[in-house]
């Protein structure tokens, strides 16, 4: 009695995705809940645990593009690994993954689980659908019995690509700035062979998540009017009231005092007064929020991603630090929901942890602003006719100048740097 | 005296619900015991029921046919004449082979039979009483309960086993009766009804609702009870029974009040009462132990995975709620050792068939139109009848049609009914497309024999979209 394992729905809008990489091996035991692998979606990609214990038997090898609900594997009753297993592994090909798995003839004794969706394998109607509109039933998500694309699944999905206009929220982006730590991810992780171009020259495929930030950060500049200003902000006193406070702090509420919270409420304090970095043009409207969902940039091994802190407004600064260490570690461990990508209204980045002085990042579409935070290096300032030293960190915004103009830019950023530079005034929401 | 033999399941009852899940457990390597009050196994439906009622209906199918039917054939035969005795005979070997049939099954899976009375002593503690007086103790791992139902009894109206019966007794009539009323209009009447009809008996019904098969589709009630009576059968609907009076040459009127307060009397050497079934859970236990039952029904009251309110025992089939149908039995007593196995197991209560043996037959899944029309639900209709259909024609069995309800907006199909020919084979083509979520155009493009009754499903699917072939 072998159970499927099929590739869970991980998101509304997400109808596929990749099956990275196998993190368990074909006849091996594996338990309930044990992560078998890994699946690597536009926005995230995360660790998917076992449905239940048995003999695992991998149908759809790694690197293959597959469908929410495709069936992956099979998990097979008992401690021995049987004999007559399911398992087919396509050793030719790791990147061609489509239509074609019956066509070659893998189907001769045991129904094997096709990589992809074929016509022959699709109800009636729904060949019909897809044959007249030109569909690729890969794209179309199957809510019928054990994952089948249904009549119904097809209008739907027509419909939805009839009336998408705006193109979806990206939370993947990257700085401009080249300090961030580009990564080698995509070298490693590629199945295919490296073509052997010129000597001296290695070719290597993108891998989808880059492919994907790439896309988004192309569709960012294209689609909007991107500036950035600067200013600078004498970090003196956060330092000290963190020194002051920090054993305090994390005393009572378990978790580190970071400048990142300082940050976080400064621009909630700062978008209150300057609604438009807070909103959104669609089409020829602007789209204000009453609430401050705002991203923070976590850079991981394979890219850029900005897990979101919602309704900021509300939260204290213990909740925020809370929030920041929980994306970074899931993150890290490649355990954030793509839901959690999502609904940003503005974000923050800081290049500073790599130790970048300056520069201009990108703001992540829909959003019309983006904070960049940098390195805090001591520097003379002059203060009352004196040369003092004060630790002091540039701050960029960049904005889209369909919706804001200079004088608000300008003006939010000054506000961010009042609030920090006297935190007093964020107690009293001056 | 009291032997305590160990169980990891014992299940009470081997009626479909009980005989199957015990085979099923032991399937999955349970060690199993089975307790039966009344040997032979198979409880109602294979020899009080379904079985019985499907050889009497063939036989009297068979009399009826030869009888009137054969002249256009070209055959000729003498005088057909009817021994009843033997008709019984027959049925009684039919039941005989299947019950046979269960009790092998239970010995190839190497399941115990208890005979006696079993009820549930404790958690965990099921006590055989057998009819001598003996009791043997049964420790159970997990008890499920499978006693299926009983008939409803009319209060003023009790049954006295000759005149005033039920259907234990109508399987059962040493003669046929001149004149026999029939109270409810439901599955099993009509099927006896049609039985005795076929062997000589005036048959008329008084059903208190406005249509036969309460709750079917109404089109599909309609045009049955219109085939029904063009073989002589009588109803009296929307009809109330108020009393039954003994005459002294031993036939009896049977007394009713019409809709408007009219008075009926129906001439009734036998009365049938058929007005339903309900659960046979006195004497388990049940009371002692707080087992929940529903109030008004009667049924017992159980979660998702079948168990009552005390862990460790189940219920299934009609002791609990849902149809009471052996297949929906027999579901249940799958997917409930499956889950009492921590493995996958599962009804899926939307796609339950449900059939009359009447002639022609008629079948029925999923939605009605009166039920989708009350939630609101938006939907096409696709109907076909068997009259222009070759098989039928050529087999003379040209009454009813197949209608096909599917969503306005996905046409995902919703429902299906069928009044016709072999209906309760039909149907299950129309089963297996709502278990896998089939659209009416899914239906349509799907080759079908010619020819065949079931080209009669497809048109209906084609009329869903108003492109059947063979019609407007």
């Amino acid at each position: 009695m072998a159970q499927e394992v099929t590739v869970p729905s991980v998101g509304e809008s997400i109808s596929n995705g990749i099956l990275a990489t196998w993190l368990k091996q074909d006849g091996d035991l594996v338990a309930q809940g044990e992560e078998i692998f890994e699946l690597e979606t536009d926005k995230a990609t995360m660790a998917v645990p076992s449905p239940a214990a048995g003999i695992l038997r991998i149908t759809i090898p790694a690197e293959t593009e597959v469908s929410i609900g495709q069936v992956v594997a099979r998990l097979e009753e008992g401690k021995a690994p049987a004999a007559a297993g399911s398992s087919v592994r396509d050793a030719n090909s790791g990147a061609e993954s489509k239509a074609n798995g019956a066509n070659d003839g893998k189907r001769a004794a045991e129904p094997v689980a096709v990589e992809g969706r074929i016509l022959d394998d699709l109800a009636p109607a729904v060949r019909r659908l897809v044959s007249e509109n030109r569909l690729d039933p890969a794209s179309i998500k199957g809510t019928g019995k054990d994952g089948r694309i249904t009549k119904e699944d097809v209008l739907s999905a027509m419909q939805a690509a009839a009336s998408q206009t705006i193109p979806t929220q990206s939370s993947v982006r990257g700085t401009a700035d080249s300090a961030t730590a580009s990564p080698p991810a995509g070298a490693t992780r590629s199945a295919s062979t490296a073509a052997a171009g010129k000597a001296g020259e290695r070719r290597v495929p993108m891998t989808n998540f880059r492919k994907r930030i790439a896309e988004n950060l192309v569709n960012a500049k294209q689609g909007a009017a991107h500036l950035t200003t600067f200013n600078e902000v004498d970090m003196s006193e956060v330092m000290a009231l963190r020194k002051k406070y920090r054993d305090e702090f994390e005393k009572k509420h378990g978790v580190r005092l970071g400048f990142m919270s300082f940050f976080i409420k400064a621009s909630e304090l700062a978008l209150s007064d300057f609604p438009e970095a807070n909103a959104f043009i669609d089409g020829t409207d602007i789209v204000y929020h009453d609430y401050c969902n705002i991203g923070v940039a976590v850079s991981t091994e394979r890219g850029l991603i900005t897990p979101v802190i919602r309704n900021v407004e509300s939260l204290g600064f213990a909740d925020i630090e809370r929030q920041i260490i929980s994306f970074g570690k899931r993150a890290q461990e490649k355990r954030l929901s793509p839901d959690e990508l999502m609904g940003g209204t503005f974000t923050i980045t800081n290049g500073g942890v790599f130790g970048s002085m300056l520069s201009t990042p990108i703001p992540n579409p829909p959003q019309s602003a983006i904070l960049g935070m940098h390195s805090i290096q001591d520097r003379p300032v002059a203060l009352d006719g004196q040369v003092v030293i004060r630790p002091i960190m540039y701050v960029a915004l960049t904005y889209d100048h369909r919706i804001l103009d200079g004088r608000e830019a300008i003006g939010f950023l000054k506000k961010v740097k009042t609030l920090i530079e006297d935190p007093a005034l964020m107690l009293l929401n001056l | 005296m009291a032997d305590i033999s160990k169980f990891d399941l014992v299940i009470i009852g081997s009626g479909p619900g009980g005989y199957v899940a015990a085979i099923r457990a032991a399937q999955l390597g349970m060690n199993v015991a089975i307790v039966e009050r009344s040997l032979p196994l198979g409880g109602t439906c294979l020899n009080i029921g379904c079985i019985p009622s499907k050889a009497l209906l063939d036989s009297s199918e068979l009399f009826q046919k030869t009888r009137d039917e054969l002249g256009a054939h070209g055959i000729s035969t003498g005088k057909v004449t009817l021994d009843l005795g033997t008709m019984m005979k027959r049925k009684a070997a039919v039941v005989e082979k299947l019950t046979s049939g269960v009790s092998s099954l239970m010995k190839l899976n190497k399941i115990q039979v208890f005979e006696g009375t079993g009820s549930v002593t404790a958690t965990g503690r099921v006590s055989v009483k057998d009819s001598t007086g003996g009791t043997v103790d049964l420790a159970a791992g997990h008890i499920i309960l499978a006693t299926g139902s009983v008939p409803v009894e009319l209060p003023f109206l009790k049954y006295d086993g000759k005149t005033v019966v039920s259907s234990t007794e109508a399987l059962a009539f040493d003669k046929v009766p001149e004149t026999l009323a029939i109270v409810g209009a439901g599955a099993i009447g009509l099927e006896l009804g049609s039985v005795w009809n076929r062997l000589g008996s005036k048959v008329t019904f008084v059903e208190l609702m406005p249509s036969i098969l309460p709750g079917w589709d109404t089109q599909l009630s309609k045009t049955l009870v219109r085939e029904l009576k063009k073989q002589g059968m009588e109803f009296h609907l929307s009809a109330r029974v108020t009393g039954f009076e003994k005459q002294a040459k031993g036939n009896g009127i049977l007394l009713a009040e019409g809709e408007k307060g009219e008075k009926i009397q129906v001439p009734a050497e036998k009365v049938l009462v058929a007005v339903g079934r309900r659960p046979s859970s006195d004497g388990l236990g049940l009371e002692a132990l707080s087992i929940h039952r529903d109030d008004r029904s009667g049924r017992i009251v159980v979660n998702e995975r079948y168990e009552t309110s005390v862990p460790g025992i189940y219920a299934i089939g009609d002791l609990i709620h849902g149809p009471m149908l052996a297949h929906k039995a027999e579901d249940e007593g799958i997917a409930s050792v499956e889950l009492i196995a921590g493995i996958h197991g599962h009804v899926n209560y939307g796609v339950i068939p449900g059939v009359v043996y009447t002639w022609p037959e008629a079948a029925t899944v999923g939605r009605s139109e009166e039920s989708l029309k009350a939630e609101g639900i938006p939907y096409r209709k696709g109907s076909f009848p068997f009259g222009i259909n070759g098989r039928a024609i050529a087999m003379d069995a040209t009454a009813g049609f197949v209608k096909i309800l599917a969503h306005e907006r996905t046409d995902r199909i919703l429902g299906v009914h069928i009044v016709g020919p072999w209906a309760s084979d039909l149907i299950s083509e129309a089963v297996i497309a709502m278990e896998f979520s089939a659209s009416a155009e899914d239906l349509a493009r799907t080759v079908h024999a010619h020819p065949t009754l079931s080209e009669v499903t497809r048109e209906a699917a084609l009329a869903v979209d108003g492109r059947a072939i063979h019609s407007k």
